[in-house]
């Protein structure tokens, strides 16, 4: 037996043995704080006290290629604040004299020195046997490029007449960075252009499938019981459709005389009305649990409404995850509205959109003769690239406790 | 297992019918019938329309009878085959159908057998070498393939397919074979053709189907059993083949549901680039020119696929899995 041990029992029981003084009672005279072991750094509790949308934002700040995805995703939506000011051309000039231009490079050495950057222009000569337009850069044409010059005008956003560009060609020279298409028009002019298209409709397309998604979604799973079985079977018929035929036969029948405005909105609708299936059966299920949950009873016992209820109580608990799923969403309508209007069926030409671009890359000629027709696809892919990280991203920070 | 059988084919017939109803509301949806414009645009050439014949078509389809008899008439002629008349042809559906439907059924199949034979090697090596190089790799590939509108890619590989295999551009086989009867030769030359639509045509799903064996593996392999059967050693091949793979299984096959629709949407647009005789390039023509019979009846057989293969999906999904097979038809 140790002696701490026999020291500890002799404390412990506090009978003094007889003839012994006690040990003097000490008291500390430090003012006592029950809460000593809980209390939090400013760091901590920072930390517990956080939003939901905070930790969402912190966690999303750690996946590096979701944030980067972001920061692409937003410069590419500011950018169609402003595309007649960032394209060099007007979206509809044509250059007859430049018919399939093959894209320019952009120089900025010249005898290994660092000159502003210009391009060689075009020598053009007509293939007699082939009947090939053939471009040849000329080394001695050098035509520098402008930057906040004077180009085209415009009417920015069909409202202010404009002319300023972030640059343009050289005065009397050309500047095809991407090639022109089959009327000489620029083909970077109009990719630019038609991010306005392609961009939006994903966006609005998505508002539409949300809307449905959280209304029909929510009715089934706050009801429960015979709407439920009506709504799950309606999306198994919706979702039984393959999309992109029931898309066409959809666009179809939009009538001709419809302008392209109100072609443009319908096609968004009609894009809206078919992909919503998967995020109301996301907030059926969620909605099925979470209806059984205290505070949904406490709503229903004070008098709310439903509507109230589902909108108020329960679809906040995820929203985080509605959003990172409708993130989700936007690449397959931007491919369903490239497909429709590369197929003839969607957006017509006054519009223009990256799927309409990519209309006149139909045949194999095409892949052959002038391939840079073909560029308009790598927006797209950087755009549906970006939506997946992000998606996946947020889909990871939806949950912070994970 | 019987009754499980039963209980999804009943539940199909009201799918079916709801369908059906969806796609002849679709047929109905232009302005005016066919004949209609049909006669205006004879009169507006100075043409004569030839009205008997007009008038036994009229009849025969139920023009001229309220609405939810024509939908009874029409899927009274689907169900004993009569897929209605094709106006932009002048012939019976059928007719011009041919044997469309069948090359169209190949093309999807062959295109879910590539899905398969490619995403599960590939699947079950990124889970299993999570976050090396070859997985990073695999992945943006995927990714990639996931990014790329099909269509774009079918006309790159057609055209490389001819430059450095000579193989002829468009079709689904060698020219000289079109209107042959089948033969070994004819099957060759389309199995020569059929790779590239299918590669296309499999491309995002194959990639869909990687990502999530690869989710649904790491999962499983995360679990306290691998480790404890790890501990006791299991060799590595069997501990994952035996649990599991097997548990990750199950929504590879359920998947069937949401891939099918994905794999017939691309065959549409892919046979439209690479001119294919299946159901797309008529059915695009058939809504180009407003011919609603003919799309209604291909909308209606693209669907009616998908919801077989859904069944057949399910039914495979029952003889693995008994948690299925014995709740049928009783809710949770």
């Amino acid at each position: 037996m140790s002696e701490i041990e026999i020291g500890g029992a002799t404390a412990a029981n506090a009978v003094p043995a007889d003839g012994v003084e006690p040990l003097a009672h000490y008291v500390s005279s430090r003012p006592f704080d029950p809460y000593a072991s809980e209390r939090l750094t400013s760091a901590q509790e920072r930390f517990y006290s956080a939003s939901q949308w905070r930790m969402m934002w912190w966690k999303l700040r750690r996946h590096r290629i979701a944030v980067l995805s972001g920061a692409v995703l937003l410069a590419m939506y500011v950018s169609i604040l402003f595309c007649e000011f960032l394209a060099p051309y007007a979206a509809d000039t044509r250059n007859g004299d430049f018919i399939y231009a093959p894209p320019q490079a952009v120089h900025i050495l010249f005898d290994g020195r660092l000159v502003w950057p210009y391009v060689d222009g075009y020598d053009y000569r007509l293939d007699l046997n082939t009947l090939k337009r053939i471009y040849t850069p000329d080394p001695n044409k050098r035509e520098p490029i402008r930057f906040f010059c004077r180009g085209d005008s415009y009417r920015f956003w069909d409202l202010i007449r404009g002319d300023l560009h972030l640059f343009c060609p050289a005065r009397g020279g050309q500047l095809f960075l991407l090639g022109t298409d089959r009327l000489g028009r620029d083909m970077l002019s109009r990719i630019i252009y038609g991010a306005r298209i392609s961009l939006t409709v994903g966006l609005l397309g998505v508002v539409v499938s949300f809307t449905l998604a959280v209304l029909i979604g929510g009715i089934a799973g706050y009801y429960g019981g015979w709407t439920d079985i009506l709504i799950q079977r309606v999306i198994e018929v919706v979702q039984s459709f393959p999309h992109l035929p029931l898309w066409m036969a959809l666009s179809a029948i939009l009538p001709v005389s419809w302008s392209p405005l109100l072609v443009y909105f319908g096609i968004t609708l009609i894009l809206g009305l078919i992909e919503w299936t998967h995020l109301a059966r996301a907030v059926r299920s969620k909605l099925l649990a979470l209806r059984e949950e205290d505070f949904c009873t406490a709503a229903v016992l004070m008098g709310a409404r439903p509507a109230r209820i589902i909108g108020r109580h329960l679809l906040p608990s995820f929203m985080s995850h509605l959003i990172a799923s409708a993130t989700l969403m936007i690449p397959s309508m931007i491919l369903g509205e490239t497909a429709l209007s590369f197929l003839g069926l969607g957006l017509r030409p006054p519009m223009t959109s990256w799927g309409v671009l990519l209309n006149e890359a139909q045949n194999i000629n095409v892949v052959a003769l002038y391939p840079w027709l073909m560029l308009p696809v790598i927006p797209v892919i950087v755009t549906i690239l970006a939506f997946n990280f992000l998606g996946d991203g947020l889909r990871d920070a939806a949950d912070p406790y994970h | 297992m019987g009754r499980y059988i039963v209980h999804r084919l009943l539940v199909m017939i009201p799918t079916l019918i709801a369908i059906s109803i969806v796609v002849f509301t679709i047929i109905n949806l232009p302005p005016g019938n066919f004949f209609s414009t049909y006669i205006a645009e004879l009169q507006a050439t100075g043409q004569k329309a030839d009205l008997v014949r007009i008038h036994f078509l009229e009849q025969q389809y139920g023009f001229d009878r309220p609405l939810w008899q024509q939908y009874l008439y029409w899927v009274g002629g689907l169900l004993h085959g009569d897929l209605g008349y094709s106006f932009l042809y002048n012939e019976p559906v059928s007719q011009v159908v041919g044997d469309r439907l069948l090359l169209t059924l190949i093309v999807s199949f062959a295109t879910i057998l590539f899905t398969y034979l490619v995403a599960f090697p590939i699947g079950i090596y990124s889970a299993t070498h999570q976050y090396s190089w070859s997985d990073h790799t695999l992945t943006l590939l995927g990714f990639l393939g996931l990014a790329t509108p099909n269509f774009l890619l079918a006309l790159v590989l057609l055209y490389f397919a001819n430059v450095y295999f000579g193989i002829s551009i468009g079709g689904l086989m060698d020219p000289n074979y079109v209107n042959r009867p089948w033969s070994w030769a004819k099957t060759v030359s389309v199995l020569a053709h059929l790779w590239i639509p299918v590669i296309v045509i499999g491309l995002g799903g194959t990639a869909a189907m990687i990502r999530r064996l690869r989710a649904n593996l790491l999962d499983e392999l995360h679990k306290q059993y691998v480790v404890t059967a790890r501990a006791k050693g299991v060799a590595p091949v069997k501990l994952l083949f035996k649990y599991p793979l097997r548990m990750a299984l199950n929504p590879f096959i359920a998947d069937i549901g949401s891939l099918l629709p994905h794999v017939i949407s691309g065959a549409v647009i892919v046979s439209v680039v690479m001119s294919l005789p299946t159901t797309g390039p008529m059915l695009l023509e058939a809504l180009r020119s407003q011919d609603m019979y003919l799309a209604g009846s291909f909308l209606m057989f693209l669907a009616f696929m998908t919801v077989i293969g859904v069944l057949i999906s399910d039914l495979a999904l029952a003889a693995l899995d008994p948690r299925i097979r014995l709740q049928a038809g009783r809710r949770p």
